[in-house]
């Protein structure tokens, strides 16, 4: 065997050389640019037609609380109800029977097809449909008296809210590998005990994200319930300004408290992500 | 002579136009260890999962133990059997895939265990004592709680196969379990199936490891576009073929 050749000449030894920081001037100019902008939007603010001092005094009035709570109680009820129809719908469209396959998409067609505030509205004045609901013999009762305000923005968003989380879901469960369905037969698994124990749990992974998109996007939505006379922030602000005028003033404090809502909620998506990843790489290590 | 265990009777199979298996019948007795070769496409992998109704075939009929797979004959004709029955069938055999198929959120213990716990509602205590000791069966002692992700590749499939063992299977079918792993990888699978086979499992093995059929197997069956070609002692059908197509498949192999 040939000995290995000597080094060739002429490539200087480069150890022990730092590597120059390149100057960023682009970066300073348009930072620079960026502060004096913002600068001119917050003095045009402070020097607006804005009573400052009765932002923070309606800030943390009880009616505006109030308000923030029953939003959030909707925007957690009606993503709950929103995930489980959503998750129902998803395993009805892609079981193989027809009629099951049919009425999932028939549901996500009408739902996503509509604007969510003539949902809203529907639900609410269902009693102009059905003067009376009920299961016949058993019990009925007005529709007026049944149909709150409460629960027909619960209806009208969870129900419109399961039509997209249930193309969320789908797309989860589509990207688990053939594989763990097989493999989840071979040891005498049924399709839903495969589906429970094998594949929604790994489907949540690829679903959270856009699922705390929706729900973000819900907390938000639980504002139009204010046109069917639910108590939530944006419906207690406007109360609160029909009586003092204060418009402005009032939107400030509610959009300040859905900024702050969706502030915490991002951590806590984090949160569940971290949970969801058992076993992938990114977490064993 | 003994009653086979698997008995398949003129069994074709088509995925649309492409007929995978045609009219083939084939005996696998108690305690036999057969490996299936042949090229890809050449209907092997289909038979194994028409043994385990991953897929249904189209005609003739498979016997497990006596009973008829997938179908109950009744006046005169062949009814389908609900998803509850096919999963009863499913749990005499145990499935070993090419590509491992563990289920990622679960730890290797989890993965062994789940089938004995939800399937067949054993007690914990003693299913978590079975698969502790599958493990170490597999030389897997030491990783019981790691995740699929931080295991090699035969690591993983030796997990696969205590998952398949889990469930007491009479026959455990192996689908190129070594196909997927890296050369210096391969040695450690093989090892814990002839250790198997050594123990009296009954196992079909489809696989294009020669050595290890030449080594272990009781039968070698050539299949070819669907048909079983030649099938015979493992000494006979590798060291000598009989017919041309066997001949022609060895010679590209080796």
């Amino acid at each position: 065997m040939k000995s290995v050749p000597a080094l060739a000449e002429g490539f200087p030894d480069l150890s022990g050389m730092r590597i120059a920081r390149k100057p960023h001037w682009f970066r300073w100019i348009s930072a620079a640019l960026i502060i004096a902008v913002l600068a001119l939007i917050v003095r045009a603010f402070a020097s607006g037609q804005i009573e400052w001092s009765y932002v923070s005094r309606f800030l943390t009035v009880k009616v505006i609380l109030e308000g923030i709570v029953n939003t959030m109680v909707m925007a957690v009820l009606a993503m709950a109800l929103g995930i489980f129809l959503g998750v129902v719908v998803a395993i009805m469209r892609l079981s193989p029977n027809p009629v099951l396959k049919t009425v999932a998409a028939g549901y996500t067609w009408f739902f996503r097809g509509t604007p969510l505030i003539l949902q809203l509205l529907l639900w609410f004045n269902l009693a102009l449909v059905f003067p009376t609901i009920g299961i016949p013999g058993l019990w009925s009762a007005r529709a007026v008296d049944v149909m709150t305000p409460f629960l027909a923005a619960l209806l009208g968003l969870g129900i419109n809210q399961g039509a997209y989380t249930s193309e969320v879901m789908r797309a989860g469960m589509l990207s688990v590998d053939i594989g763990q369905y097989e493999a989840a037969q071979a040891i005498g698994m049924g399709r839903l005990r495969a589906l429970r124990r094998i594949v929604l749990p790994q489907a949540m992974r690829v679903v959270i994200p856009p699922l705390g998109n929706e729900f973000i996007g819900m907390v938000k939505a639980t504002s139009l319930a204010s046109v069917i006379q639910y108590p939530e922030l944006l419906h207690n602000a406007e109360n609160i300004y029909y009586a003092n005028s204060r418009v402005i003033e009032l939107l400030i404090v509610a959009g300040l408290w859905y900024l702050l809502v969706v502030s915490v909620l991002t951590p806590l998506q984090m949160l569940l992500e971290r949970r969801f990843a058992r076993g992938t790489l990114r977490l064993a290590r | 002579m003994t009653k086979p265990l698997v008995a398949i009777r003129s069994v074709s199979k088509s995925f649309g136009e492409f007929q995978a298996l045609k009219n083939v019948t084939l005996d696998i007795r108690p305690g036999e260890v057969m490996c299936l070769i042949g090229a890809s496409g050449s209907g092997k992998t289909t038979l194994l999962r028409c043994i385990n109704q991953l897929a249904a075939i189209d005609s003739g009929g498979i016997w497990l133990d006596g009973e008829l797979l997938g179908v109950r004959e009744q006046g005169g004709r062949l009814h389908r059997l609900t998803e509850r029955e096919i999963g009863r069938q499913r749990l005499k055999t145990g499935m070993v895939f090419q590509r491992f198929n563990l289920f990622p959120h679960k730890t290797a213990l989890e993965n062994i265990t789940e089938g004995p716990l939800q399937v067949q509602g054993r007690k914990p205590d003693e299913v978590r004592a079975e698969a502790i000791e599958l493990l170490r069966r597999v030389g897997l002692s030491a990783k019981a709680d790691s995740y699929p992700a931080q295991l090699s590749g035969g690591q993983q499939q030796r997990v696969a196969i205590a998952r398949a063992l889990a469930m007491k299977p009479m026959l455990l079918l192996f689908d190129e379990p070594t196909s997927a792993l890296d050369p210096e990888l391969v040695g450690e699978v093989l090892a814990v199936m002839k250790e198997l086979a050594r123990s009296g499992m009954t196992m079909m093995v489809v696989t294009h490891e020669l050595g290890f059929a030449r080594e272990v197997a009781d039968r070698v069956v050539y299949m070819d576009q669907g048909a079983i070609v030649e099938q015979g002692r493992a000494s006979d059908v590798l060291g000598a073929p009989r017919e041309e197509r066997t001949r022609a498949f060895l010679s590209a192999v080796i």
